[in-house]
């Protein structure tokens, strides 16, 4: 499995004015079970980029290849997790789980057991038949994780997923991603605007720089997981990836620096 | 306890009627209770109604006209409120006849339903349609735009084809909302009914029945064909609520 970005740039045009340019020359290509994030601040085009590689929204020029084959939304060979809840509210948990197997004409009781599978992977089996409003944000966003991973999609693209949660459930939410990972080794592109997130997370660290969106800098982290927020090396990367947008950027007050959690 | 509380104005109305029919003495102008509540007691029976049919009769005439225009309504309304509220340029071509269509009341339509389908139950339902049709549509437009955009991009990437996308969450996405369109479009159909019967050439329904007793000088009977209409109208508007509480009580309790 290879995503091959090539020269992506993306304008949006102006009524009477020169075209907004929101991400330029984007080149970058993710392997097998990486975990890669994207990080930037508000507005650099994170989010438009993740949109471009899922379908949702196309490029103005440059291209994308999933195994050398060009993308379409209806592939299924991608899954998007978005920042807002999702779910369906008038289908139960199961229900959204099994929304996309059904899409694929998956029998109902194999969709069911796989939904199951994917539920209690993310620990939420015995909720199966309550329904989204019932649920907490972070429970909400682990069953988007299942419906995502339900469809066995080659890349899970996660758009700011944790964003509207508060520190303590994020945290738990990115250690149990982890291991969910770990298990399944699906290729992962995730965006955020959190660099604790971002070093604590990934393989790689893509830093964007603001408007328009160019690729400042790709940071290799090797350091083993767990990871220890608290440790010099961890300090040291995130050190490292703030220089890069501090120097690239001015609206220093998009950035969230978490503090680093005992 | 709420009970008490919401019986009170009843009571007093009731009690205040039946005083202020003992002082004016006039039947006409206002008859005791004691010659309305026979008549409701004996729904089926045709000796209090003037020769003419019985309340339960009168009642299923209007409910049956009712229901022709409504389910008229609803079938055009709602796949035109799903195209338009998908397609910006069905919308935007229909949009300015209906705005200049709706303001216009049901019954201002009356005459010329007489010209296009005669007398009788055409022109009826017809006119009920119009009642029904407005609500019904501006509600279903409504819903469809309020599903979230963020729904229909999951299904998407999730595999769904363009059917899928409606069926699978614009349908259940803006159901509540044109349910919604379904109960108010029924409250005013219930309304037009009414007036509709009042059209020449028609001998049965509770319209008829009360213009019918009007003639005859029996405001007891008008007074109970107006206690038939308001309980079924309150009834009918009772089982769409029970059918909101049942399938789309996710609506009030999503956050």
């Amino acid at each position: 499995m290879t995503l091959v970005i090539q020269d992506l740039s993306k304008e949006f045009p102006v009524p009477n004015q020169v075209p907004i340019l929101a991400l330029s020359t984007i080149s970058l290509t993710v392997g097998e079970e990486e975990f890669v994030s994207i990080l930037g601040p508000s507005g650099c085009g994170k989010t438009t980029l993740l949109r471009i590689i899922a379908g949702l929204d196309s490029a103005t020029s440059g291209s994308i290849t999933l195994d050398g084959e060009t993308i379409d939304r209806r592939s299924s060979q991608m899954a998007m997790i978005f920042q807002e809840y999702s779910l369906y509210p008038w289908r139960t948990v199961i229900d959204n789980v099994t929304f996309g197997l059904e899409m694929q004409n998956t029998g109902k009781k194999p969709a069911r057991d796989i939904a199951m599978k994917y539920l209690n992977l993310v620990g939420l089996a015995e909720f199966a038949d309550r329904f989204p409003y019932e649920l907490s944000g972070g429970m909400r966003q682990r069953v988007a994780v299942a419906r995502a991973m339900a469809i066995e999609p080659k890349i899970l693209l996660m758009d700011e997923p944790f964003g509207a949660l508060d520190a303590q459930t994020r945290n738990m939410l990115q250690k149990e991603l982890l291991e969910i990972w770990e298990k399944t080794k699906k290729t992962v592109l995730f965006v955020t605007h959190s660099v604790d997130e971002a070093v604590y997370l990934s393989d790689r660290i893509v830093v964007l720089t603001p408007r328009p969106g160019c690729i400042r800098e790709i940071v290799e982290n090797p350091l083993a997981r767990p990871r220890d927020r608290t440790s010099p090396e961890f300090a040291r990367i995130r050190r490292h990836v703030l220089d890069l947008i501090n120097e690239s950027s001015q609206p220093k007050e998009d950035l969230i620096v978490h503090p680093p959690s005992l | 306890m709420r009970s008490p509380r919401i019986l009170l104005l009843p009571v007093l109305l009731i009690v205040g009627w039946e005083v202020a029919a003992y002082f004016i003495d006039n039947p006409f102008v206002l008859p005791s209770l004691s010659t309305v509540i026979p008549i409701l007691i004996h729904p089926f029976s045709t000796e209090y109604t003037l020769g003419t049919g019985s309340l339960v009769e009168n009642a299923a005439a209007s409910l049956f006209r009712v229901a022709s225009g409504f389910l008229l309504a609803a079938i055009i309304a709602i796949p035109l409120g799903i195209g338009m509220g998908r397609s910006r340029f069905l919308h935007d071509f229909l949009d300015s006849t209906i705005e200049l269509l709706r303001p216009i009341p049901p019954l201002a339509w009356v005459p010329l339903a007489l010209a296009w389908f005669k007398i009788g139950f055409v022109s009826i339902v017809f006119i009920i349609f119009i009642g029904a049709f407005f609500p019904i549509l501006l509600n279903t437009i409504d819903g469809v735009k309020s599903v979230k955009k963020t729904w229909v991009e999951v299904a998407e990437t999730l595999g769904a084809r363009e059917t899928d996308v409606l069926t699978k969450v614009i349908l259940p996405g803006s159901a509540p909302t044109v349910w919604t369109g379904l109960r108010v479009g029924f409250g005013i159909a219930w309304m037009c009914v009414v007036a509709a019967e009042w059209m020449p050439g028609i001998s049965l329904g509770l319209g008829y029945l009360i213009l019918y007793a009007y003639n005859f000088g029996q405001t007891n009977l008008i007074i109970a064909g107006m206690v038939v209409i308001g309980v079924i109208g309150i009834l009918i508007d009772q089982v769409f609520r029970a059918g909101e509480r049942r399938w789309f009580s996710w609506r009030s309790l999503e956050r």
